[in-house]
């Protein structure tokens, strides 16, 4: 790559310049005369392409295949594939085949917007199964609203969120956070130490937290965040030690929690003395924090693998046909697998794979899922569920401690509870 | 619903020289630039070059005869790529790509637009930066913050503040309620970052690896500040959800295809900025600094001068880049700025050939491009390719995938019998510890630019055939 210099800088300046400005002008002025023309035509872009005149119907799988949250969104790939498996051996959703589409999100909010994009107007899918972290739903939320296209996000969440165009098919806070507070409180336990991850879900979840404890006499005696991925926890568990807690919520996410209960361990606390309830361990993170050091301690979720029902006992034996006898099911995998299934309960109750038609009759979809029996609210697209505390087991699996009574309306903005007016 | 027409570029371009002004106020004929008055490295096209304060003695006729058809023909190409490129980005992309690819090149170019600044900061001024996220995410987030204020109306607090935060806008952001405030900020902060920080590491001789280690530093506790701060900066989430862009709908596809050109017409601008300077007498000053800063302060020269204006360029490419990237893709996070896409920048900068002029937008570009090709098809395969493609370029074309084209020109070179580009210029990376003692590039380079006599071919300018192993 040569280039002129000195003896030729005046003529090189301008030349080129001029030349840009000319060429900028001319075909900057025609594309947009060019645009105009053509969205003038109503069919614009954000007309829904999907093709249902044939045998088959594309649906949408985004899941992180790499990156930091790969582990954990391949299972939940996994219980899709299942499913979508499932459906077309009983005959597909109003007759049609289901031809996936799969793409990876790369653990990347930009990514994930990205490709939502490029499920909805490229590959022109009826509907979007996916996503795990809040910024990845919250990155691919205005590409569902201004496509008018279908989101099932089927992992628990922070709440405060209501979007024509998504269904929330995990819990929402009042479904899992807070009947986590209720057990604790049923069992006497009056004061509750906090630790999180430091993200949007354990700051949402302690701020909830704190306006319950407020109204139900339980006190807070402390609440410590770690960046995410932090592993050191001897300053937070010495606090926590001599907080005189006699209860702790965990909202740590991901290797945080092996350095946590491992120092937990090494202080001499014990799920006796001062029980831990954790929101973001299910059956696949046991494994990986190690048995050992979490058996005997508290979970909040809506699914275990150990539910005793016809359909888990059906869904856990597929799916460890299809994946392996060493493989375990957890709660958002089951809230995935459940999704597809309202997603087709929904087309056949409209008759349609329009999203409005399917939004007018989504509401009361039910489905007889591995977690119980679930309902659509067709307000706010989430679905009623029962929550379940769970124990860990000394065989790595968790088994049903406690449970609500019968499915809970989901309340994403907890407008039902008057401790919580403040919130939001 | 707004529509979008075609405005001139918006105003936020980088003003570092004046031709850069001729090219991006479209009123101004083509014609009528080339009078534009002599500013810092402006001429007019009889060929009076005007560098600096010292004006140039015009060339003597009779030397100037072998060279000026070479150096025509340089220029000839300068300008045919220039124009091929801009045909290609604002005639022929918009014409066959569909709305959703259209988009995503519009992404790739805000990231090309980092790579620009890059390729002048590194590959011309030899500084490793790994944290330009930070000047990327200064110019995000400040766009952002003004789009989120505008969305929330005159006085509104943006929604997550109202979920996550006490539901009051902090001070800090009242200022970026004014389109004016935010297009001046996404520019003056990134540059008086990099000023600041320039002024302080530069002239304290901070280089090489230290200078690499610090500027990675400052894109990691960037984006942890940004994750702790969740109720005014909105955490790991970042900002999203925007609706409008200085008014026009964000949702119209047609509004899309003008950011579009928005993009594509500042990356322009910005390559002409930065061939500009690399043609200038500031350009060869930088090379000769980043080549043997001792002999170029010796000569009377502050390298720390040099480069400081080097950093702040690339830091206002990659603050605009930001800003553009805010509106095209929806969404900046923690996840944009940190260690990780300040890596990624250089990735596409090295393979595309960091010292030339067009190698590290070709170079940014094709590599996200092929990502996310690659991606669609071979979803966890992609890591992989990157990773083999950046060996395989470091290993056997150290200048880059742009060094292909100077391969045969190296070879004769070679085998000419007074080869001058034998170990050629330095590798950028490292602290030109050796003083350029006989490596005739980074000489001439600084004695050229002392006296204002060179009809030497620029050796350095062909480093990347220079150093193929």
């Amino acid at each position: 790559m040569t280039h002129s210099r000195a003896r030729s800088r005046a003529s090189s300046l301008t030349l080129p310049a001029g030349a840009i400005a000319l060429a900028l002008l001319l075909s900057g002025c025609g594309g947009a005369r060019v645009d105009a023309g053509a969205a003038a035509t109503p069919a614009g872009g954000s007309e829904s392409c999907v093709d249902t005149s044939g045998d088959t119907v594309k649906i949408g799988f985004l899941n992180s295949l790499s990156g930091t949250m790969a582990i954990s969104e391949q299972t939940v790939r996994d219980s899709l594939d299942l499913a979508a498996e499932e459906i077309n051996a009983g005959g597909g959703v109003l007759g049609k085949q289901l031809e996936v589409v799969a793409e990876d999100g790369a653990s990347e909010p930009t990514v994930f917007a990205e490709k939502a994009e490029k499920l909805i107007s490229s590959d022109c899918v009826a509907a979007v199964f996916g996503g795990w972290t809040s910024s990845s739903r919250k990155a691919m939320l205005p590409v569902f609203e201004s496509n008018d296209a279908l989101l099932f996000y089927p992992v628990q969440y922070e709440g405060l969120e209501s979007s024509p165009n998504i269904y929330y098919t995990g819990a929402t806070t009042n479904q899992q956070i807070v009947p986590g507070m209720d057990y604790l409180k049923e069992q006497g336990r009056t004061k509750v130490f906090l630790v999180g991850s430091d993200y949007v879900f354990p700051q949402t979840a302690n701020k909830i937290i704190n306006a319950y404890a407020e109204a139900n006499g339980i006190e807070i005696v402390g609440e410590e965040y770690a960046p995410l991925g932090h592993t050191d926890f001897s300053t937070i568990v010495t606090k926590l030690k001599a907080s005189g807690a006699d209860a702790v919520f965990n909202t740590l996410n991901g290797d945080s929690n092996v350095a946590f209960f491992k120092e937990y361990k090494n202080v001499g606390l014990t799920p006796d003395s001062a029980p831990v309830v954790s929101v973001s361990i299910a059956e696949e993170e046991v494994g990986g924090i190690g048995v050992e050091n979490v058996e005997g301690q508290l979970t909040a979720w809506n699914y275990y693998q150990t539910v005793d029902n016809p359909a888990n006992t059906t869904f856990v034996e597929a799916f460890k046909a299809k994946y392996g006898d060493d493989r375990v099911t957890s709660d958002p995998m089951e809230a995935a697998y459940t999704s597809l299934y309202l997603w087709k309960g929904m087309v056949e109750k409209a008759e349609s794979f329009v999203p409005d038609d399917v939004n007018a009759a989504a509401d009361g979809v039910t489905f007889e899922a591995p977690e119980g029996t679930v309902t659509v609210n067709g307000d706010n697209h989430h679905i009623a569920k029962t929550a379940l505390i769970g124990k860990i087991g000394a065989d790595g699996l968790i088994h049903t401690e406690w449970s609500s009574d019968g499915a809970i309306e989901p309340d994403p903005y907890l407008e039902g509870y008057d401790w919580a007016a403040d919130l939001s | 619903m707004t529509r979008m027409t075609w405005t001139p570029p918006p105003p936020f371009e980088p003003r570092d020289d004046r031709p850069a002004d001729g090219a991006a106020a479209p009123a101004t004929p083509a014609g009528t630039s080339t009078g534009t008055p002599a500013g810092t490295s402006a001429g007019t096209s009889t060929g009076t070059a005007v560098a600096g304060t010292t004006p140039t003695t015009p060339p003597s006729p009779s030397p100037q005869r072998g060279p000026r058809s070479w150096l025509t023909a340089a220029r000839g190409r300068t300008l045919a790529g220039f124009t091929l490129a801009a045909v290609l980005l604002l005639v022929v992309a918009p014409a066959v790509l569909p709305d959703f690819r259209l988009n995503l090149l519009a992404k790739f170019l805000c990231l090309a637009m980092v790579a620009v600044g890059i390729g002048l900061a590194w590959g011309r001024g030899g500084m490793l930066t790994l944290g330009q996220g930070v000047y990327f995410g200064l110019g995000a987030y400040l766009m952002a913050m003004h789009l989120k204020l505008t969305d929330a109306g005159p006085g509104g607090v943006p929604d997550f503040m109202l979920l996550y935060g006490d539901g009051t806008v902090p001070g800090w952001w009242e200022p970026l309620r004014s389109p004016v405030v935010t297009l001046l900020a996404i520019v003056v902060v990134p540059v008086a970052l990099a000023v600041v920080l320039g002024l302080a590491v530069f002239t304290r001789r901070v280089r090489g690896a230290y200078f690499a280690i610090l500027s990675q530093a400052l894109a990691a506790a960037f984006a942890i500040l940004l994750v702790g701060q969740q109720k005014v900066t909105g955490g790991t989430n970042g900002l999203n959800g925007f609706r409008s862009f200085f008014g026009y709908d964000l949702a119209d596809p047609v509004n899309k295809r003008m950011l579009y050109l928005i993009a594509a017409v500042t990356l322009l601008v910005m390559v002409a900025v930065v061939r500009l300077l690399m043609v200038s007498r500031f350009g060869e000053l930088l090379v000769a600094v980043r080549d043997g800063e001792n002999r170029v302060r010796f000569l009377g020269y502050d390298p720390a001068r040099v480069k400081v204006v080097a950093y702040a360029v690339a830091a206002a490419f990659a603050g605009v880049g930001g800003a553009l990237f805010v509106p095209i893709v929806g969404i900046v996070s923690p996840a944009d700025v940190g260690v990780v896409p300040s890596i990624g920048f250089l990735v596409g900068v090295a393979i595309g050939g960091r010292a030339t002029l067009l190698g590290p937008v070709l170079g940014s570009v094709a590599v996200a491009w092929a990502q996310t090709s690659l991606s669609e098809s071979f979803p966890s395969a992609w890591t992989y390719a990157q990773g083999a493609l950046f060996i395989l370029v470091i290993a056997f074309l150290p200048g880059g995938l742009a060094s292909l084209g100077g391969l045969q020109a190296a070879v004769r070179r070679r085998r000419a019998p007074d080869g001058t580009t034998g170990d050629g210029a330095s590798g950028s990376a490292g602290p030109a510890t050796a003083d350029a003692a006989g490596r005739p590039g980074g000489l001439t380079a600084a004695a050229d630019a002392a006296d204002h006599v060179a009809p030497v071919p620029p050796t350095h300018s062909v480093e990347p055939a220079g150093r193929l192993p």
